[in-house]
């Protein structure tokens, strides 16, 4: 397709790649912030292709990772209610909460359904109005205004079986934590594309000043991710720290201004817990006091959920970049795929998961 | 998750309202409809990143030339250089390597 197979170029690919060989003299860790740049990295092997000095660490990119378990047990709690219909991305159903996850609640009768947009949920509702539908609204930047869009037009259309259950995150905030995090390894950052071309720059820049760090947009193909990683190394390289736009057939510097319009009409800025991390002050969003009756946490009287540790999973450490999947102790022995024991190990876009999809149970 | 897809606009259907604007977007040989109120410049003919059912962004077929053309160059540099011991091609399968399931 038109947009893809120009960025998978393998001639290109390996020019970028003897390029980043020439370039690096010293070690440098750099890190993504977003799962599919994290599958991409493994899938297409682009971390084979670099020199041995040159490490990539993977960051908490993962936004169904980081929905917290709490929240997830909110959800499945919502599946008993014979009323509800929970619709959810397909990735969120086999993340465990504490007590299940959305495919055994649907196993056991709960109307749970999957959805390719928000917009999708939204149009059930119309279709179903003696039920209630919930939408499991998770994500980044990348998809806030998708989920503020499903929000606004059920209250524009007076929709009222319809709401929203919020675990929305913000990758700025997480990646400000990474860089106080005692023992951070980043030296340099390749920023997520997408939740870019949403936000724009502006905030990048800020945590560049701060940290002083090399900050490099990138994309998502072979391509896409080698060019950033060169831009970033020639940054260190240098000893210069920028924010540098290498995905810019997508990424305005002011980003996508209606979607961030949306954005902050519908939503505001809160605390929000991050699976594995714990409580990241501002590092959310909720729905605004307008926006009341498509909450479903107000709707449903949810209060807070508990925040909780996985005792078990080690995923903190692993979206911190503090430790490589495959260094767990339970990679590929007591956590699996179809039995994992935290969410990086079964959502589509977690580090475990790409680790053992990509390299095998017994990578190392 | 922030996964998105490029697309090309077939049609903008008229929307009552800015954020109805919608219109069908083929990805290879599939077509969906699309929301498109995030990008308002997007017009027939154009390709869209999709996500989630909305359109995030036009994509800039001159930036996307641009990066081309620097990968190009880059490529010329390094035929010239003529680095024989280069590894195999970048592809999504690898079946060379006896751990990679993919």
């Amino acid at each position: 397709m038109k947009f893809i197979e120009e960025y998978r170029n393998p001639a290109a690919a390996h020019a970028l790649a003897a390029e980043i060989a020439r370039t690096v003299t010293r070690p440098w860790t750099l890190m993504e912030v977003c799962g599919g740049q994290t599958h991409a990295i493994l899938r297409f092997g682009i971390d084979r292709l670099l020199p041995p000095s040159l490490r990539l660490i993977h960051g908490p990119g993962c936004p169904v990772c980081v929905t917290p378990a709490g929240l997830i047990d909110q959800a499945v709690a919502l599946t008993k209610r014979p009323e509800v219909i929970l619709c959810s991305f397909g990735d969120m159903l086999r993340v465990p909460g504490r007590t299940g996850d959305l495919l055994h609640a649907k196993a056991a009768g709960g109307d749970v359904r999957v959805v390719y947009s928000p917009l999708d949920a939204l149009a059930l509702a119309q279709r179903e109005p003696a039920r209630e539908v919930v939408f499991f609204a998770i994500g980044f930047e990348t998809t806030a205004p998708a989920n503020a869009m499903a929000a606004h037009q059920a209250k524009a259309g007076n929709v009222r079986n319809f709401s929203l259950l919020v675990s929305q995150v913000l990758v700025g905030p997480a990646m400000d934590f990474i860089l106080r995090s005692p023992g951070s390894l980043v030296q340099g950052f390749l920023a997520a594309g997408h939740a870019t071309a949403v936000t724009g720059v502006g905030e990048l820049h800020d945590l560049c000043c701060r940290h002083r760090i090399p900050i490099v947009v990138t994309g998502f193909e072979p391509v896409d991710l080698l060019d950033g990683i060169l831009r970033c190394v020639r940054q260190l390289e240098s000893g210069r720290a920028e924010v540098e736009n290498a995905y810019a057939r997508a990424v305005r510097l002011e980003g996508n201004l209606p979607a961030l319009a949306m954005t902050h009409r519908v939503f505001e800025v809160i605390d929000r817990e991050w699976r594995g991390l714990g409580v990241l002050p501002s590092s959310g969003l909720g729905l605004r006091d307008d926006y009341a009756d498509v909450d479903a946490a107000r709707r449903f009287h949810l209060g807070p959920a508990p925040v909780s540790d996985d005792e078990d999973c080690l995923g903190g450490q692993v979206m911190l970049g503090t430790l490589r999947p495959d260094q767990c102790p339970a990679f590929g022995q007591r956590c699996k795929p179809e039995h994992p024991l935290g969410a990086p190990m079964v959502s589509s876009e977690g580090a475990c998961a790409a680790y053992f999809r990509f390299r095998g149970p017994g990578a190392g | 998750m922030c996964l998105a897809i490029p697309g090309q606009v077939l049609t903008v259907d008229s929307a009552s309202e800015p954020w109805n604007r919608s219109g069908r977007v083929r990805f290879g040989t599939i077509e969906k409809t699309i929301n498109l109120a995030y990008a308002p410049d997007a017009e027939v003919g154009d390709y869209v990143l999709v996500h989630v059912g909305f359109a995030l962004q036009r994509i800039d077929p001159e930036e996307a030339e641009r990066t081309l053309e620097i990968l190009r160059e880059m490529e010329e540099l390094q035929e010239l250089e003529t680095v024989a011991a280069a590894p195999q091609g970048v592809r999504e399968t690898r079946p060379q390597l006896p751990s990679d399931p993919s």
